[in-house]
C-alpha cells in the first residue's frame, strides 16, 4: 500500500490553511453526526445489534480458516473461481491476468477500498487498459488524479464548483458553454457519460462488503447502482475483497447490514445491497459469464493474535472519521494513507509498518468518540495508545519527543519538583493570558496558537487547589 | 495461486495459535451454519398484514419511492397506463418475462407497446415482479433468473415493481427463509438485489440527488393477491 503518512504534519498544516476544505469540514462536524444519531434513535434495537455484530465478527475471526474454506468451496460449486493473494503485488497480477485473458480494453470499477489499497488502477493503466471508476465520487477524484479523502465519500473534499471545473476540463467533447451551475446538471452529465462506459466495458471490478460462507455469495452495498451495472453488464466480474470480510450466514449479513448503513450515512438501509453467487446461469438472460473472487491478505492475517486483532472487525463504515475532531480539522488527505481517520491511524501501521506511519497514532486526542460510535465497538483509542507505546519501545520516536517524555517522566517521579515547576508554569500562563484568559501567541507553541487561542490556566495547579481546599488529604 | 493459499492459511493458524480446526471446532461452525439463527429482529416490522403494508408505504415514502395499492392483477395495466401518462412518458413498457407479469391482460390498454426481456439501456420504463418485500425498511428483494433480468432493475429510468401482498414480510430474515424454501439450503440465484428506493448520490456538493446511475423513480404496486404464486 502506497503511503505518504510520514508527511502528516506538513499535510495537516496545509489542510488547516485551506479555506475551501475547512468550509466543507465545518458542515460535516454538525450534520453528519446528527444524521447518524437520528437513524440510531429510530431503531431501539441498535445497541443490541451492535453487540450481536461484534459477536459474529469475533466468532469468524476465531474460525477464519474454516469460513474462508467454506466460502471458497461454495464459490467453486456455483461456477466461480477464488484467487488467494498474499500481498498487493499478487493481487494486481492476478487481476491483470484475468483482464488480459478476457482481452479487456476498458475495465469499469465499483468503489473498492481494497482496490485503492493495492493501487490497481495504475497497474492496469501501465499495461494498456483503461480503468473507469463508476462511483460518482471515485469518478470525480479519478479525473482529478487524487486519492480518496473518506472511506465512503471519496470526493468529500471537492466542492460542487470544483466538480464543474473538473467536468469542463475533461469532458471536452461537450459544449463548453453548457450550464453546470446546478448539482442536477453535473449529476446528469456524469450519468450520461458513465452509462456509455458501463455498456462498453469488458471487465467489471467491485469490492465486497461481505462474503457469505453459507452460500458463496459476495455482497456489495451502494446507493448509486454503479456497482450493479459494473458487475452485470461486462462478460467478466472480478470481486476484490480482504479475507476478513467473510460472515457465516445470510442472517449474519442481515444483522450487520442493519448497523452498517445507519453508521455510514444515517440511512435506514442503503439503496442497493446485492448478493452475487457465481457467473450467470445457463438460463439467465443477463449477467457475467465469468465470476472471480480475489481474496487479499496483505498484512491482515499477521494482525491475528496481536493486540490489534479487533481491527479485523471493521466494516469500513467511516463513522469514526465522521466523529473525529482531528479528521474534522485536517480532512482525509492529511493522513497520507488509503485509510484515514481513527481506523486508518490504527490500521495503517499494521499494514505498512509503524516506521512509515509514525505520526498517525499521534493524530488523535484519544477523546473516545470513535469507539463510542464504532458499530463493531473496536477499541480504537486503546490501539492508538498501543502504537504510541510501540513507537517508544522500538526507539522510533523523534529524539525531541523522546527527550520530552523522558524529561516529563523525570519530573513526574519527583513530586516536590513537579509541583514547583507546574505551579510556576500555571502562574506564568495565567499572567500571560491576562483578563481574557486566552493566549494568542506563545513561544514554542506556535503550532497551537496559530490556529486557535490557548486557554490560560487560572494561576493555580489542580494539586495546589486540592491542597488548599481539602487540607492536603 | 495455491502457494498463496497455503501461506495465508498458515499465517491465520499461526496467529490463532493452533493448527487446522479440530473436530469440535468444525462441528460447532457446521452447526452454526445449519442453524443460520437470526440476530435481533427489530420489533417495528412485526405487525399484522395491514400494519406491514402501512409501514412499508411509510418507509417507502421516506426513501422517495412511491407506492400504489391494487385490488388484483387485473388492475395492473391500467395502473401502468396512469403512471406513463402522469409522468409524460411514451406508451412503452419493458416487462420481465415472469409468469406473474406475462399473464397480465393488456387488451384494455391497446396503445401501450409491450415487450419482454432483458434491457440494453434503450428502455425508459421497466416492470418486474419482486420476490419479496420487507416492511422494516421498504426493501424489495429482486432475484435473477430466466423470468427476471437484473438489467431491468438498473437500466430503465423508471422502475415499476409488482409486489404481491402475500410476499410482504416484516424483516429481511423472513424473506431469506422464503428464498431458502424456493432454492434450497445454501443455494442462491446468481443475483439477489435488495432495493430500497430509487438510485441516489450525495457525492457532488454533499447534496442528495436521485437517479445517479440506476432508476430515477421507483414505483411499487402492491397487489392484493389471494396466496403466494409459486415461482
Amino acid at each position: 500500500m502506497q503511503t505518504t503518512a510520514h508527511r502528516f504534519t506538513e499535510k495537516a498544516s496545509a489542510a488547516l490553511a485551506d479555506r475551501e476544505l475547512q468550509g466543507m469540514l465545518q458542515q460535516m462536524r454538525v450534520h453528519v453526526p446528527e444524521r447518524r444519531q437520528a437513524a440510531v434513535d429510530a431503531l431501539p434495537e441498535f445497541e443490541t445489534l451492535r453487540d450481536r455484530g461484534r459477536a459474529i465478527k469475533d466468532h469468524v475471526i476465531a474460525n477464519l480458516d474454516f469460513y474462508l474454506e467454506r466460502f471458497e468451496a461454495k464459490v467453486t460449486a456455483a461456477g466461480g473461481k477464488v484467487h488467494w493473494c498474499a500481498d498487493a503485488a499478487e493481487a494486481r497480477d492476478t487481476i491483470l491476468g484475468i483482464c488480459r485473458k478476457a482481452g479487456a480494453r476498458t475495465v469499469t470499477k465499483g468503489k473498492t477500498m481494497v482496490g485503492e489499497e493495492i493501487a490497481i488502477n495504475a497497474h492496469l493503466e501501465r499495461h494498456g487498459m483503461i480503468p473507469v471508476e463508476t462511483d460518482l465520487g471515485e469518478y470525480i477524484i479519478q479525473l482529478r488524479d487524487e486519492p480518496p479523502s473518506h472511506i465512503i465519500a471519496p470526493s468529500f473534499h471537492v466542492s460542487a464548483a470544483q466538480v464543474a471545473d473538473t467536468f469542463l476540463e475533461h469532458h471536452t467533447h461537450l459544449d463548453p458553454k453548457r450550464p453546470l451551475g446546478d448539482i442536477a446538471d453535473l449529476l446528469s452529465e456524469a450519468r450520461g457519460i458513465l452509462r456509455s462506459r458501463f455498456l462498453a466495458a469488458d471487465v467489471g471490478i467491485t469490492g465486497a462488503n461481505f462474503l457469505v460462507a453459507e452460500t458463496g455469495s459476495t455482497v456489495i452495498v451502494t446507493n448509486e447502482g454503479n456497482g450493479d451495472l459494473t458487475q452485470t453488464l461486462p462478460g467478466v466480474h472480478i470481486v476484490l475483497a480482504g479475507i476478513e470480510k467473510v460472515v457465516p450466514t445470510l442472517e449474519d449479513a442481515s444483522t450487520i447490514m442493519r448497523i452498517l448503513a445507519r453508521s455510514a450515512t444515517g440511512q435506514e438501509m442503503s439503496v442497493y445491497t446485492t448478493f452475487s453467487t457465481g457467473p450467470r446461469r445457463p438460463e439467465d438472460p443477463d449477467g457475467p459469464a465469468e465470476y472471480h473472487v480475489v481474496l487479499l491478505d496483505n498484512g491482515r492475517s499477521a494482525v491475528l493474535g496481536t493486540e490489534f486483532q479487533d481491527l479485523l472487525r471493521c466494516i469500513r463504515c467511516g463513522a469514526c472519521l465522521d466523529h473525529c475532531p482531528i479528521y474534522h480539522a485536517v480532512g482525509g488527505h492529511s493522513y497520507g494513507s488509503v485509510y484515514g481517520g481513527p481506523i486508518g491511524a490504527a490500521l495503517t501501521p499494521a499494514l505498512v509498518g509503524l516506521e512509515k506511519s509514525l505520526d498517525l497514532p499521534n493524530a488523535s486526542t484519544l477523546c473516545g468518540r470513535c469507539e463510542s460510535v464504532c458499530p463493531m465497538r473496536i477499541p480504537l483509542p486503546k490501539m492508538l495508545r498501543n502504537w504510541r507505546e510501540a513507537a517508544f519501545d522500538r526507539h522510533l520516536m523523534p529524539a525531541r519527543a523522546r527527550w520530552g517524555l523522558k524529561l516529563w517522566a523525570f519530573l513526574a517521579k519527583r513530586p516536590a519538583l513537579y509541583r514547583r515547576i507546574s505551579g510556576a508554569g500555571a502562574r506564568f500562563l495565567a499572567w500571560r493570558g491576562g483578563k481574557a484568559g486566552r493566549i494568542a501567541s506563545l513561544p514554542f507553541a506556535g503550532g497551537w496558537t496559530r490556529w486557535r487561542d490557548l486557554p490560560a490556566p487560572e494561576g493555580e495547579t489542580f494539586q495546589a487547589r486540592w491542597r488548599r481546599e481539602r487540607g492536603g488529604a | 495461486m495455491s502457494g498463496a493459499r497455503a501461506k495465508i492459511m498458515d499465517s491465520i493458524r499461526r496467529g490463532l495459535h493452533r493448527g487446522a480446526p479440530d473436530e469440535a471446532a468444525r462441528a460447532e461452525c457446521e452447526a452454526r451454519l445449519a442453524r443460520h439463527a437470526s440476530g435481533p429482529i427489530p420489533a417495528r416490522g412485526q405487525l399484522d398484514s395491514e400494519g406491514q403494508v402501512a409501514l412499508f408505504a411509510k418507509m417507502a415514502e421516506g426513501v422517495s419511492a412511491t407506492v400504489e395499492r391494487l385490488e388484483g392483477y387485473e388492475d395492473v395495466p391500467a395502473a401502468v397506463a396512469r403512471y406513463l401518462k402522469a409522468n409524460n412518458l411514451p406508451a412503452e413498457i419493458r416487462l420481465a418475462p415472469a409468469p406473474m407479469v406475462a399473464q397480465l391482460d393488456w387488451s384494455s390498454q391497446p396503445l401501450i407497446e409491450v415487450t419482454a426481456g432483458a434491457s440494453d439501456g434503450s428502455h425508459k420504463v421497466g416492470l418486474s415482479p419482486a420476490f419479496a418485500g420487507v416492511a422494516e425498511t421498504a426493501t424489495l428483494m429482486m432475484v435473477s433468473g430466466p423470468e427476471a433480468p437484473t438489467t431491468l432493475n438498473f437500466l430503465p429510468d423508471h422502475h415499476l415493481i409488482l409486489l404481491p401482498r402475500s410476499r410482504l414480510f416484516g424483516a429481511y430474515e423472513e424473506a431469506w427463509a422464503r428464498l431458502r424454501a424456493g432454492y434450497g439450503e445454501g443455494e442462491m440465484p446468481r443475483t439477489v438485489n435488495l432495493v430500497t428506493g430509487p438510485s441516489r448520490s450525495a457525492d457532488i456538493g454533499h447534496v442528495p440527488q436521485l437517479g445517479a446511475h440506476g432508476p430515477r423513480r421507483l414505483h411499487i404496486l402492491i397487489v392484493d393477491d389471494e396466496a403466494a404464486p409459486e415461482r
